[in-house]
């Protein structure tokens, strides 16, 4: 029995949720996956003895709330808790809050700068309709612009009508935002250091971009779409970690038929007469099917499990020169309790909340300069939560989880690959560096994994550890993402699709990649369509 | 606001009355206005609202954002800043005044105070530090935010000059609308001004003396029906005097984020505020264009409504099937004895021959029902006593 109507390489979140709305469909799937777990990035492991750790990914917002209910993911188990808010320590002992409640958060903006303060309602207006122009292409295919097809049109006029429907002011701004970098932007509304260095994060976090290069300030965006029950910008944790999206889908997916197969390593993808014809695992083995498809990073796809003569030599030029550079690392530190931050007065909210150890966007970039000159920062951006605050699940009762992202990790050191030293030394700087707020945080680690991007490649496939499967940059989004002229999920080789986040809408545990590819192949094999509609925003 | 260095409580804030609102209020019904605990009512809205109407209400309004404008160029700032001729607004007199952001579209009502020369303060329901600042550039004055430091009461209704007058305010009856004076060696300000279209004054005084005021202000007045008044009977009130309401009846143009939901001062019916003979003002261009090309695109209108139905949330149409508009504030007026509202209608639509109507949801014994019922484009106020203008006031 080694045969479907469909193969989806890798279990990620993207694969699972591809393979689930083609089975939804009817059709018969399996899921190919090298590691002995499923998510990707998007995954919950237990590393240490009763701790369970959201290893990559963390914090869910993106995840489209129609993909939720088109699988019926509540039902599948998955549970997301809003939580809010943010603080920013300072080098002079003092901390900009930011609060889930608009009020206490003005109050404390106001605390550093009465302008900035109001200021902020001019920002969150115009950065909302921003966001609101992209909400609306998420859950779509995006149009082919040299394409004279009727469905292209449509949605170019779709794009067209959504400008036209801005003030002209507006429409300046949108063309302006696109290409800008945060710093920029965020100098236009504000005048406090830190004010600026809380709200940067959200641009440079996954990308290889500084605060002040041309394009960050779209990443903003990219962190500001998603939402928590309609709560646009909402983020919220994902019960039992982000492995909790997964396991959901893959539920569903096994609900509608559908197989997974772990420690299933694909090797190949086979090619026979021009047409995608099955994949041969390393184990050797061989699973046929007319569709592939590919939850791999593009360039993963076509360099690595492909026959470079199955394609075209002017694509595979592009598919080297898609940017995907690594810029991120992570921990996850098992604690034997609550850290304390001395300078949060007791009983602080903020204790819930998103923390950062960086109170200028000239130290952020600073920070980048390091990574262009190949080593990790050393006084890095960190956003660090405690999960296990609201989600009970993830550690014993009175211990912590505490996951660290960190910005900026290189894929490659001055001194050449890394090694386990780097690795350590890399973890020893982020831990130096929150020690520095939490005197006593560092004799309650009971156990931390390092994760540079070295170890994102080697682990879950991601090329160079770029944790979007891809820079989000403007040449690379929308119709451009991954491959200018093959934005549409089909790869160059009939039967073979692509459904990772190398494809629009991009990174992130959001699940539309891999639905919007689906519809596409469904359309192709003339199958009623599985996938839903945007609720769309009113 | 707190000072820098010193962490914010997350517990909401009280007002410099707090000590004597939270005593009033048996209700313990409380809503946070601009972060600041503020009584939504204390024994019963009705029972306020008729003190405004009947005796006097009495107001906190703290959480009111204030700003000081002071230094040589104060008066200049002000006229580029809003729409209405500022030269005109001598010292003791107020003005109520609305300012644009450069497409002329509204960012906000407020009144302005002409304290002294040079000297002004501007009081607004949002919050525009980083506007006003940002308009000074190329004028020598300086604008302060002072919410916290000043607290202030409205005192409203037939009685509050009698009131006001046994307090031992010397000639506050002297006081016209729209007048501004000082008792207590500076300390207290008076202005004959409010939010309710009756007789009345607002209070203002540094936050150390707000107790002692509230304490004077309601034994001069127990023997007059004074009482004090939460935020719904102040909202019945400001309906009744055709009072737009920012974030309720308009939008702040900064905070608008879809098209065309922000509004001029024409579209709001307060074309009266805007006087495009003056110096260049914010806005300016963008007003003289809409004006000359009347492409005001909506229209505020105050509405009587046929029946007894208050029409919240209504839609409103031209005849009886084309919609051209919503209610932003409804209410069964118990001093007109009307049913009101201030509705939003398409701008060709704001007069009587559109044969307007509304569409009217209500609740009976959790069953809903549906009326449409005609309405009657007015342009007075609700409620205009003469009170409200006679100078002196009488005692009642
Ligand atoms: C450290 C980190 C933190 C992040 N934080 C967040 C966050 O907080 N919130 C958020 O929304 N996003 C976050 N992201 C981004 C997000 O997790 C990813 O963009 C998303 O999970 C990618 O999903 P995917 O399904 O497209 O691909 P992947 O998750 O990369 O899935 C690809 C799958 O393919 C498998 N695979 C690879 N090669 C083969 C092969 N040859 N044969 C079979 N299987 C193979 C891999 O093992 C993997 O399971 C983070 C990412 C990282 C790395």
């Amino acid at each position: 029995m080694n045969s479907y109507d469909a193969i989806v390489i890798g279990a990620g979140h993207n694969g699972l949720t591809n393979a689930a709305f083609l089975a939804k469909a009817g059709l018969k799937v399996v899921v190919l996956e090298k590691n002995d777990y499923i998510g990707g990035a998007a995954v919950s492991r237990e590393l240490h003895k009763d701790w369970i750790y959201s290893n990559c990914s963390y914090v869910c917002s993106l995840l489209r709330p129609e993909i939720f209910q088109a699988l019926d993911l509540a039902r599948h188990g998955l549970q997301v808790t809003p939580y809010g808010g943010s603080v920013t320590f300072m080098r002079n002992g003092d901390y900009l809050g930011s609060y889930w409640d608009h009020e206490v958060a003005h109050r404390e903006m106001a605390r550093h700068s009465r302008h900035d303060a109001d200021a902020y309602q001019r920002f969150a207006a115009e950065t909302m309709r921003q966001t609101r122009f992209i909400r609306d292409f998420l859950l779509r295919t995006p149009p082919d612009p040299t394409s004279f097809r009727y469905r292209d049109i449509k949605e170019l006029l779709a794009i067209g009508r959504r400008v036209l429907e801005m003030d002209e002011e507006a429409i300046y701004d949108t063309l302006r935002f696109w290409t800008m970098s945060i710093g920029d932007y965020l100098d236009e509304f504000f005048e406090c250091d830190v004010i600026k260095a809380s709200l940067a994060g959200s641009g440079i976090i996954g990308t290889a971009l500084g605060p002040y290069s041309p394009g960050s300030a779209y990443v903003l965006l990219h962190h500001y779409m998603g939402e928590v029950d309609g709560n646009i910008g909402a983020w919220g944790f994902a019960r039992g970690g982000m492995g909790g999206v997964s396991n959901a889908i893959a539920s569903a997916l096994q609900a509608f038929g559908g197989e997974i197969r772990k420690e299933a390593e694909v090797q190949q993808i086979i090619v026979r007469n021009g047409k995608a014809a099955g994949v041969a695992l390393a184990s050797g083995e061989e699973v046929s099917a007319p569709i592939v498809v590919s939850n791999l990073d593009v360039r993963r796809t076509f360099l690595n499990v492909m026959d470079e003569k199955d394609l075209d030599s002017r694509f595979l030029e592009r598919v080297r020169n898609f940017h995907i550079r690594g810029s991120s690392g992570k921990l996850n530190i098992a604690l034997d309790g609550l850290p304390t931050f001395p300078a949060l007065p007791k009983g602080s909210s903020l204790m819930h909340s998103d923390m950062h150890f960086i109170d200028s966007l000239e130290r952020i970039e600073r920070a980048y300069d390091d990574w262009k000159n190949k080593t990790w920062s050393r006084d890095p951006y960190v956003d660090m939560l405690i999960p296990t605050l609201t989600d009970p699940t993830m550690a014993p009762p009175g211990k912590h989880f505490m996951s660290c992202f960190v910005q900026y990790c290189p894929p490659e050191l001055d001194t050449g690959e890394w090694t386990d030293q780097d690795r350590d030394a890399f973890g020893k700087t982020v831990i130096d560096q929150i020690s520095e707020y939490s005197p006593d945080f560092k004799d309650l680690i009971l156990h931390v994994e390092i994760r540079t991007p070295r170890e994102l490649e080697q682990e879950i496939g991601l090329t160079e550890g770029n944790i979007f499967q891809g820079e989000l940059t403007m040449d690379q989004l929308m119709f451009n993402r991954p491959i200018p002229g093959f934005a549409q999920y089909r790869a160059p080789v009939k039967g073979l699709y692509m459904c990772s986040s190398s494809t629009h809408p991009g990174g992130g545990v959001m699940a539309a990649p891999g639905a919007n590819a689906a519809r596409e192949i469904l359309a192709d094999l003339k199958r009623p369509n599985t996938v839903p509609e945007n609720f769309g925003d009113d | 606001m707190s000072v820098a260095g010193k962490p914010v409580s997350e517990r909401v804030l009280r007002t410099a009355f707090y000590s004597r609102t939270s005593e009033a209020n048996l209700l313990n019904k409380w809503h946070s206005w601009r972060g600041y605990t503020t009584a939504d009512a204390y024994y019963d809205a009705s029972i306020e609202y008729f003190a405004c109407r009947n005796a006097t209400g009495v107001f906190d309004l703290c959480p009111m954002t204030k700003y000081r404008i002071t230094g040589p160029d104060a008066l200049a700032y002000l006229d580029r800043l809003v729409t209405r001729d500022m030269t005109r607004i001598k010292p003791g007199r107020v003005a109520y005044a609305v300012w644009c952001n450069d497409a002329g579209k509204v960012i906000d009502d407020g009144t302005i105070f002409h304290l002294s020369q040079g000297e002004y303060r501007l009081c607004a329901y949002g919050r525009h530090l980083a506007w006003l600042l940002a308009a000074t550039l190329g004028f020598d004055v300086s604008v302060e935010e002072e919410t916290d430091e000043i607290a202030a009461l409205a005192v409203q209704g037939p009685t509050s000059c009698a009131i006001l007058k046994d307090m031992g305010l010397d000639g506050i009856e002297n006081l016209k609308p729209f007048g501004l004076t000082h008792f207590d060696h500076g300390q207290l300000m008076v202005s004959r001004t409010g939010f309710t279209g009756d007789l009345g004054y607002e209070l203002w005084v540094e936050r150390r003396f707000a107790e002692n005021l509230w304490d004077r202000l309601f034994e001069a007045g127990r023997l007059r029906g004074i009482r004090a008044m939460g935020g719904d009977a102040l909202d019945m009130a400001r309906i009744e005097a055709g009072f737009l309401q920012a974030e309720v009846d308009f939008l702040p143009a900064d905070q608008v984020v879809r098209p065309g939901r922000a509004r001029s001062p024409y579209e709001l019916g307060l074309g009266w505020l805007v006087d495009l003979e003056k110096a260049n003002f914010n806005g300016r261009r963008a007003l003289a264009r809409e004006k000359a090309e009347g492409s005001s695109v909506w229209q505020m209108v105050k509405l009587v409504i046929e029946g007894n139905k208050p029409a919240d949330a209504s839609y409103i149409y031209a005849g009886t099937r084309k919609q051209v508009g919503f209610v932003t504030s409804a209410m069964w007026s118990p001093v007109a004895k009307q049913n009101i509202a201030l509705a939003t209608v398409k701008a060709p639509y704001g007069n009587n021959e559109s044969n307007l109507h509304a569409e009217i949801y209500y609740q009976r014994e959790l069953h809903w029902s549906r009326v449409m019922a005609r309405c009657e484009v007015v342009d007075k106020p609700f409620w205009d006593p003469p009170r409200r203008r006679a100078t002196p006031p009488a005692d009642y």
